[in-house]
This record gives structure tokens, sequence and C-alpha cells, in this order.
């Protein structure tokens, strides 16, 4: 039973990290007013960048190579958020307009880029150092938590939920955070106070550049391996859903990501698990959305955004 | 309401990101310009639509493709119209436009690379009786312009069975498939009957990941095999055998001592299992779509077209066949015991169920 459970834990760990990243960067982004449609984009950046850089440089950086990689992925999603930026802030352009430019720019770039790079082929070679698994001293020896929690698991996965602890402190407990909220809901307000509204948003955008670029290079590195056109397919989009369910606020943003995650391992490993191993598969395999369907309806009551979330604001006005 | 605006507009978004990057394939399929040369059947030309994935997929397309590459290299045919060329599908929704561009470029001979372009096909044919069609892994009947072609995978993954219970130690198997069916299902029924063959007590745990490219599902359904005692996998998955690799080189990184391996499918994956400390791709089934996509051409264009019939590779004609992997490593009596089955299955003497048993 511990062992089942176990596995269910470590492989919804796998699967969310990368969600966990990428819907805080979400976060950020619509709490500076800036509505990020593009983060399915970005995660594809990241994967692919983090991918290349893995690719090329394990021989340098050894076991490290996947975290160093992780960080680069962020560092190419900033400079690729910077046109969501420039266009949304700057030029006025419509948010999802410009969210939908990223999407569409995003793949093509990436499989036009693996092409040059890797002589016609579709896909890239297959990348030498991965997350694996990790096991924590110490912490994996507690008797029956640490078999579940801390044996074998997603390292990535547990950096993501620091985060996203550090991400609430920063929203809601610093300086920055307060005067990013408050660009969120009411720019003006803001701008008569002396904050500059248009660096907040930057700020925002960047910050969701990042955190979405890190997403992507999770996904590829302790999934699939490789990159191709099927490495971000649609996490961009449950990561912003699991924003939206999260009401906003990192804690609740990661819960609900690692809540997808659950209810995919479930419907996959519990055909394992002795009191559901009679049920049809048919029930499990509906039970992910089933799921989000009913907390959505019971427990979750207005999920209600950032005021100003999605309006160009001008300066001059 | 703002916010299922936002979630539609995504997916609304994410629909046309794939259509353009398809768009960008298929726009390769001109740039080549006409080759001219007169000569024995030098007029006649062929292409192929691929199924989901592009000609570089390392599987199914790739070994298509590389069939008709072949092709046109012997025969002096250049890429482009009126030689040999690919029009590359990356979403179900172009299966008929990539057919009807094939059609419009006036490529006399147009291969349909997997089961899915079926429905496609069936459709289209009638309408273009001067086309000679050809699907790959399904039948189409009744029609003078389609050629069926059909592989024994059941035979090859018999021997995948039989080499994934004589690897075992802990007589415990699993089965990774795509996207539930008739062709998934003769790897399956193959699979369950070699292993049953060698030893009737070993477990089988058989899980389909509902599609071929779900690469952290193929993970998941790995990481919970493997978990349970399973040693051995056989995936006939695609993409979502990425996952499966990558669960098993995570966990002979972690535990080496217990080690596990999987079993490729329809091309030698050896590359796939390739990790610093060694290798989990135990062997792999192969497929000859590539030969027999050639030999196809070849004969068309020599006039010996046969439309209408449905024509099935096995293990006799090296259709199908398995790798010899690491098989001798792990254990010299694997590689013995495959070739006898394959000497019998030859013969005629084991007949190798192509449907999954019911449950």
């Amino acid at each position: 039973m511990v062992g089942t459970l176990a596995i269910i834990v470590s492989s919804a760990l796998v699967y969310s990290a990368p969600l966990i990243f990428t819907a805080l960067g979400g976060t950020f982004s619509e709490r500076s007013g800036i509505v990020n449609v593009g983060l399915e984009g970005i995660m594809t950046i990241g994967a692919f960048s983090a991918t290349v850089f893995n690719l090329f440089t394990v021989n340098i950086f050894g076991a490290l190579t996947p975290w160093i990689a992780m960080l680069f992925g962020g560092v190419i999603g900033i400079l690729f958020s910077l046109i969501h930026a420039v266009a949304t802030v700057n030029l006025r352009a419509d948010h999802i307009v410009s969210g939908t430019v990223i999407n569409l720019m995003a793949p093509g770039l990436t499989v036009f880029l693996t092409k040059m790079i890797f002589d016609g082929h579709g896909q890239t070679d297959l990348i030498k150092a991965r997350f694996g698994k990790t096991s924590f001293p110490i912490l994996k020896d507690i008797p029956v938590l640490g078999e579940i929690f801390f044996k074998d698991t997603s390292a990535p996965a547990y950096v993501a939920v620091l985060v996203a602890i550090l991400a609430y402190y920063v929203i809601f407990k610093t300086k920055f955070g307060l005067r990013l909220r408050s660009v969120g809901e009411h720019p003006q307000a803001a701008d008569t106070l002396g904050i500059n509204v248009y660096g907040m948003k930057y700020a925002g955008v960047m910050i969701s550049g990042f955190l979405g670029g890190m997403g992507g290079a999770v996904a590829v590195q302790s999934i699939s391996g490789q990159f191709s056109i099927s490495t971000i397919a649609g996490q961009g989009f449950i990561s912003m859903a699991a924003m939206i369910f999260g009401k906003w606020n990192p804690l609740t943003v990661m819960a609900a990501a690692i809540f997808f995650g659950l209810s995919q391992s479930l419907a996959v490993i519990g055909s394992q698990i002795d009191f559901l191993k009679n049920l049809p598969s048919v029930y499990l395999q509906a039970a992910p959305y089933v799921l989000t369907v009913l907390v959505l309806v019971l427990f979750i009551g207005k999920s209600q955004g950032p005021k100003a979330n999605g309006q160009t604001y001008i300066k001059s006005k | 309401m703002k916010t299922s605006k936002k979630i539609g507009l995504g997916l609304l978004t994410l629909g046309l990101a794939v259509s353009l990057v398809a768009c960008g394939g298929g726009k390769k399929a001109d740039d080549t310009a006409t080759g001219g040369d007169k000569g024995k059947g030098a007029d006649y030309s062929a292409a192929l639509v691929t199924d989901v994935g592009g000609v570089d997929d390392k599987s199914f397309n790739q070994s298509a493709w590389e069939g008709l590459q072949e092709w046109g290299k012997e025969n002096d045919k250049k890429k482009g119209t009126g030689g040999y060329n690919y029009y590359q599908s990356n979403s179900d929704s172009e299966f008929t436009p990539n057919l009807n561009s094939a059609i419009d470029d006036g490529f006399n001979t147009v291969f349909g690379i997997g089961f899915k372009l079926q429905p496609a096909i069936e459709e289209i044919a009638d309408a273009n009786k001067d086309t000679q069609f050809v699907i790959i892994d399904d039948v189409i009947k009744g029609k003078d312009n389609v050629e069926s072609v059909i592989f024994k995978d059941n035979e090859a993954s018999y021997l995948a069975g039989i080499a994934a219970a004589k690897a075992s130690k802990t007589k415990h198997v699993g089965f990774v498939g795509g996207q539930e069916g008739e062709v998934i299902g003769r790897f399956e029924a193959g699979f369950v009957d070699g292993v049953k063959s060698v030893d009737k007590d070993i477990k089988i745990d058989v899980k389909y990941a509902g599609s071929f490219g779900d690469a952290a599902k193929g993970k998941s359904i790995a990481a919970a095999m493997y978990k349970s005692g399973a040693d051995v996998i056989f995936h006939a998955s695609g993409d979502t055998g990425n996952g499966v690799f990558s669960e098993a080189i995570d966990v002979m990184k972690t535990k080496p001592e217990n080690p596990v391996w999987v079993i490729g499918v329809d091309r030698d994956q050896h590359d796939e299992g390739e990790y610093d400390g060694g290798n989990v791709t135990l062997t792999s089934t192969l497929k000859g779509v590539g030969t027999v996509v050639k030999t196809i051409a070849t004969d068309a264009q020599d006039g010996k077209y046969n439309g209408g019939k449905t024509e099935v590779f096995g293990l006799k004609d090296g259709g199908v066949d398995l790798t010899k992997g690491q098989l001798d490593e792990v254990n010299p009596d694997i590689q013995k015991a495959v070739d006898e089955a394959k000497d019998k299955i030859i013969a005629g003497d084991i007949k190798v169920p192509e449907k999954p048993s019911k449950k």
C-alpha cells in the first residue's frame, strides 16, 4: 500500500513540476495586469533551449547540467517574453492577440531551429543528463512518509514547491509584491503614488518568462528526454487553468497544479490499488476530468482575477 | 466569463499553432522542381503522406520515407513533383488535404503511411480513379485503385514475448500500447502469447496510454509497472514510448542492482535506451515499412500494381523481425529460443493469434 502511494505521489510530482513553475509565472504576469496566454509558447522555447544547452554542455557540467540548463531555459524564456511585454505595454497591443502570436511563433521557430541545428531532423538528439530520481538524505529514512514523499522522487517538483512559497512571500509580503498587485488592480492609482507602472508590468511579464521557460525545461529534461513538436502540447494551457483554479495565489496555484498531476497519476495507477481494482478502467480514465469539475463546482467559489487584468494602461490619460 | 474566453482562445491558438507548423512542412513539397528526364518509366512518380509526425520520427514514417528515397535514387528520380516526395501530416485533419495535394501534383502512386489514413483514402479513392493508392497497416476492400499492406506484427511480438519471458527475473513483464485497436492489438496478442509459450505463470500487465504522443503518461505507466515488480516492458506506443525509456533509465540510475529492460518497436531503438551507465533496450521488433514501400513502388513502375489486393508481410518474407539487441549479453539461451520459434512460425508450426483474448 505504501509502495502504491509512493508511485502515485512521485508520478504526480513528475507531471506537476513543469505546471507549477509555469502557473506561478502566469500568476506574476497577471498580478501585474498583463494576461499571458503565451505561456505555452514560452514553455516551448524554454524546453527547446534547455535541450540544446544540455546536449552541448553535458561534458562540461556533468550531473549538474539539467539544473543549469533549466536556468538557461528560464533566461531564454525572459528574452522571448520581452516580445510580449513590448507589444502589450509599449505598443498597447491586445494581450490575447500578442500571446497568441507568441504561441504561434514558438513551435515554428523551434522546429525550424531544430532542423537547422540537427541536420534536418524533426527532433533533437536524446539528452544524456536528465533529472532522474532523487532521494533526500535523512528525510528518506522517516518511516512511511519518507518512502512516500522523499525516496526516488522528482527533485524539480520540490524546487517548484519552494519557488511557490517564495512567490507567495514576494507577492504578498514584500514592497515589490504590493506594487505589482496595485498595478494589476488599479494602475492609475498606483501611478499617482509614484509607482513605475510600466516597469512593474515589465517585471511581471519577465518573471513569467523566466518561470515559464524553466517549466518547459523541466518538462523536457524529466519526461521526454528530447525536444520535438509533441514535447509541449497543452501543458501551458493546463498551467493557465491551474492559475485560474488557484485564484492567482501562488500557494493555491501550486496546489491546483499538483491536483492535476495527482488525478492524472491516479488514472494511470488506479488499476493497481486493491480497492479500485475491480472498477472498470473507463471510470479511472474519466476520473481526472470528473474530479476537476467536481472540485470546481463544489469547493471553488467565484474566481476573481486582478481587476485591471488585460487592460492596456495608457499613462497620459 | 472572461476566464473561459481566455482558455477558449488558448485552445484556438494551440490549434492554429499546430496547423501553421504543418503548413511549413507541406510547402516543402514544391521547392525542388521537376526532373524531366525520359526513359523507361520515367514519367512514373510516387509520393507518401505521413501519419502524424514527420519523416524523421525515428520510426514508421522515417522508415517509409527512406524506402521511397532509395527507390528514387535507384531509378534516377528527383525529389519533387514528377519524381518522389512526402507530405507531412501534423494532425489528423491534414490527411485529406495532403492526399489531395499529392493527387494534384500528379503522383501516380500515393502511399498512406499508417492505419489512421484509412478513412481518408477510402473516401478519396473513388473520386480519383487514375491515382494508385497504397494503404499501410490497414485494409480497404473492393477498390481497384487501392492496394492494402498488412504486417504480421503479432509474429515479431511473439518473439519479443519470448525474449521478455526469458530475460525476466521477477517473472513479471509489461506491455504498453498506444491506442487500443486492431494494429496495436496484434502487438499485444503476439506478445502475450509469446510470454505464455515460455511460462504460463508469468504475470503480464497490459496498459494502454490512449495516445501515441504522451510521453508523460508513458512515464507514469512505466513507473507503476516497474515499481510493482515488472522488469521488462514491451512498448508499442510511438512517442509515448519515450516516457517508458526515460523511466527505465531513471530506474537503472537509482537501482542498478535490479536491471529493468525495454523492448523497442518498429525499428532498432538501441539509441533511445542509451545512458551513461549502459543501455536499457533489450531488443526491438522491426517492421520493414521501407522495404515494402520500395518494392511496391518498383513493381508499380513496371506496371505490376496490385490494386484491390491485400498483401501480408511477416517473418517469412522479412517484413517483420526482432533485433539481436543485448539478448546475448543477458542470457545466450534467449537468441536460441527466439530463433527456434522463428523457424517454427515460418514453417507454420506455430500460429500466432492476431487479436488479444478477451479478459
